[in-house]
């Protein structure tokens, strides 16, 4: 084969690949890269979305981090979530992983059933559970005075409303229950008869064979986790707005975080001080704090050794 | 998978002492797990059942303490479609949604077929950068965007800022479909190349029909995505009521019937009747998407 056809080849290929890419090359520059870079060029600006922008140096960033009261708040809310949510979906997602695998009846059913709240839309799921552990009226304080236990605030008090939005995540768990149940399915069961022949106690069994398969999914699981986390946003806002009663409509204010900051998350922040504050310099600091925080989880995702997803092959 | 789940409790034909101590242990084992799972399903159901059953309270009786509709007010339903804005906001949404999923599944399954199956310089850079496209908090980008949809073409309070976007590949959609892709042969599109197929050919005729529960899961995830989004509505819809989605509409709804919690409920029950009445007829799909993310690449 002559040089020129093979050049004239590789050069279709490459134009071949360039157009299957070009949607996402497209949608990459537009909204991506543009974006990310406006932001950067925002969190130097003093931008109200009337008079034109000016430069501000590090002002913005000194009154995110010095100044405004929301910050320090969502940034710990935000992390508590991080740590006990994630936490516990990971041990709750298994350990309901385990259940279904070991489930011999209506085996369907109950995966069906642990699956459905998964599918509820955010918004509705939060309307239900502010509801159902609504103070007073809902069905949740009721039993628990029924069978005598103390009724807590929930939504409506600062030391309850993230216990309360971290059981809203626990009710959601089925995509984590299938994945561990597809993962937990995988592990060779010769490997469990080995270790039966060789003594190894249930918990041995659990520890040494099922674990170590398994732990790439619960490394999946705790990063998938710590990113949704991170980008928590409509329930805490949801469940604050319909606990306090605000109503909603244009142009009306709420005070995010309700009750007492105790809701606030960081993506809140760049809504509070982008479209209800309408400093968009600021925003975009907040915006960038946010989005340090979950490149770093991403890299996490894909170290090359230990990382979930690897490019290569 | 459902072979292994359906396997039954190891059977024993005789009852010698050892043996009917071994079945007593199976036995209760077999209960132990039953009653756990019970349990599990009671935490997972009955928030659903409560919420349809307040659906169908009266007014006053919602607000009172009592379980069980005293009458079953199959009114409510009727009140909640004929408030108005509910059914705009219908329209709105499978608008947002419709629209959304096959702009989204048409323009992803190219990228992802390429990101699958040529080989190119920058495709692992490529990778790397749609996984972190996933990974991005919308809230990182959403000033400079907002400020060039509604202050360069003056289009907020329209769904347009949602629809179009989804017509230059979703990073999730992308990813999704790539991992599906990679468990197809590549025997199976040599063979068509060498019949002469193009790629986009063999794609079209050789490679969607394989692909078809793939391409199915990450319909069904966008659709729902759409369905569930609360903050792009609310940053570009909010000021034009004629253009909210059920999402962002349910919840204003609230406010509107401030303490009408059997009303706020019926609505809550609309809202997620749909997402739930599709994943009955698409079980397999969904179950398959959500194994595929959690699957290594």
């Amino acid at each position: 084969m002559s040089t020129v056809t093979l050049a004239s080849r590789r050069r279709r290929a490459a134009l071949r690949t360039l157009a299957f890419m070009s949607p996402w090359l497209v949608g990459f520059a537009v909204f991506f890269a543009y974006p990310l870079l406006s932001t950067v060029y925002f969190s130097f600006m003093h931008y109200d979305g009337f008079a034109a922008p000016t430069w501000s140096g590090g002002q913005n960033w000194g009154y995110v981090f010095e100044h405004y009261p929301l910050f320090w708040p969502a940034l710990r809310n935000t992390l508590w979530l991080v740590l006990v949510t994630v936490t516990l979906r990971v041990v709750f997602g298994l350990g309901v992983g385990l259940l279904i695998t070991k489930v011999r009846t209506g085996t369907g059913v109950f995966r069906t059933l642990f699956y459905l709240p998964y599918l509820a839309p955010p918004v509705a799921a939060t309307m239900a559970f502010a509801f159902l552990l609504n103070p007073g009226t809902g069905p949740v304080d009721s039993l628990l005075e029924k069978a005598g236990l103390p009724a807590p605030g929930w939504f409506s008090d600062p030391a309850w409303s993230k216990p309360a939005l971290t059981l809203l995540a626990l009710w959601g768990i089925g995509d984590l229950m299938v994945v561990f149940m597809a993962a937990l399915l995988d592990v060779p069961r010769e490997q469990y008869e080995a270790a039966e022949l060789d003594g190894a106690s249930r918990w041995q069994r659990f520890r040494y064979v099922t674990l170590p398969a398994i732990s790439p999914i619960v490394m999946f699981a705790v990063v998938t986790g710590v990113i949704q986390a991170m980008q928590c946003y409509t329930q805490p806002l949801v469940a604050g707005k319909v606990a306090s009663g605000v109503i909603q409509g244009a142009g009306v204010q709420f005070e995010p975080g309700y009750p007492d900051r105790s809701t606030l998350t960081l993506p809140q922040l760049v809504y509070n001080l982008g479209f209800q504050r309408f400093d968009y310099g600021s925003a975009c600091v907040v915006a960038l704090v946010l989005f340090v925080l979950s490149m770093a989880f991403t890299a996490l995702l894909m170290r090359r050794r230990g990382g979930l997803i690897q490019a290569g092959d | 998978m459902t072979q292994v789940l359906d396997r039954p409790v190891k059977a024993v034909s005789r009852a010698t002492p050892s043996r009917r101590a071994a079945r007593r242990r199976a036995l209760l084992e077999w209960l132990a797990v039953h009653s756990l799972a019970v349990a599990a399903a009671l935490f997972f159901t009955l928030p659903f059942v409560f919420v349809v059953l307040t659906s169908l309270m009266s007014d006053s009786q919602a607000l009172s303490r009592d379980l069980i509709p005293h009458t079953w007010e199959w009114g409510n339903y009727r009140s909640v479609l004929s408030t108005p804005g509910f059914l705009t906001w219908w329209r709105n949404t499978l608008l947002y949604a419709g629209l959304g999923t096959v702009l989204s599944v048409v323009s992803s399954l190219p990228v992802a077929y390429a990101l699958a199956k040529f080989r190119f310089r920058g495709r692992n850079l490529s990778l790397m950068l749609v996984i972190s496209m996933m990974m991005l908090p919308p809230q990182v980008v959403v000033v400079p965007m907002y400020l060039f949809w509604a202050k360069q073409l003056d289009l907020s309070g329209t769904l347009w800022p949602l629809i179009v976007p989804m017509a230059f590949g979703d990073a999730f959609s992308i990813f999704l479909l790539r991992q599906f892709l990679m468990t197809i042969p590549d025997e199976y599109l040599d063979a068509a190349r060498v019949d002469g197929c193009g790629e986009l050919r063999t794609l079209l005729r050789v490679v969607v029909p394989m692909a078809k529960p793939g391409i199915a899961a990450v319909a069904l995830f966008q659709f729902f995505y759409a369905w569930n989004d609360y903050f792009g509505p609310q940053i570009y819809a909010s000021e034009n009521p004629g253009a909210w989605t059920l999402s962002y509409g349910l919840e204003s709804f609230k406010g509107a019937h401030h303490t009408d919690w059997n009303l706020t409920m019926a609505a809550t029950v609309l809202v997620m009747a749909p997402v739930i009445l599709v994943f009955f007829f698409a079980q397999k799909a969904f179950v398959e998407g959500v194994t595929l993310t959690g699957v290594k690449g």
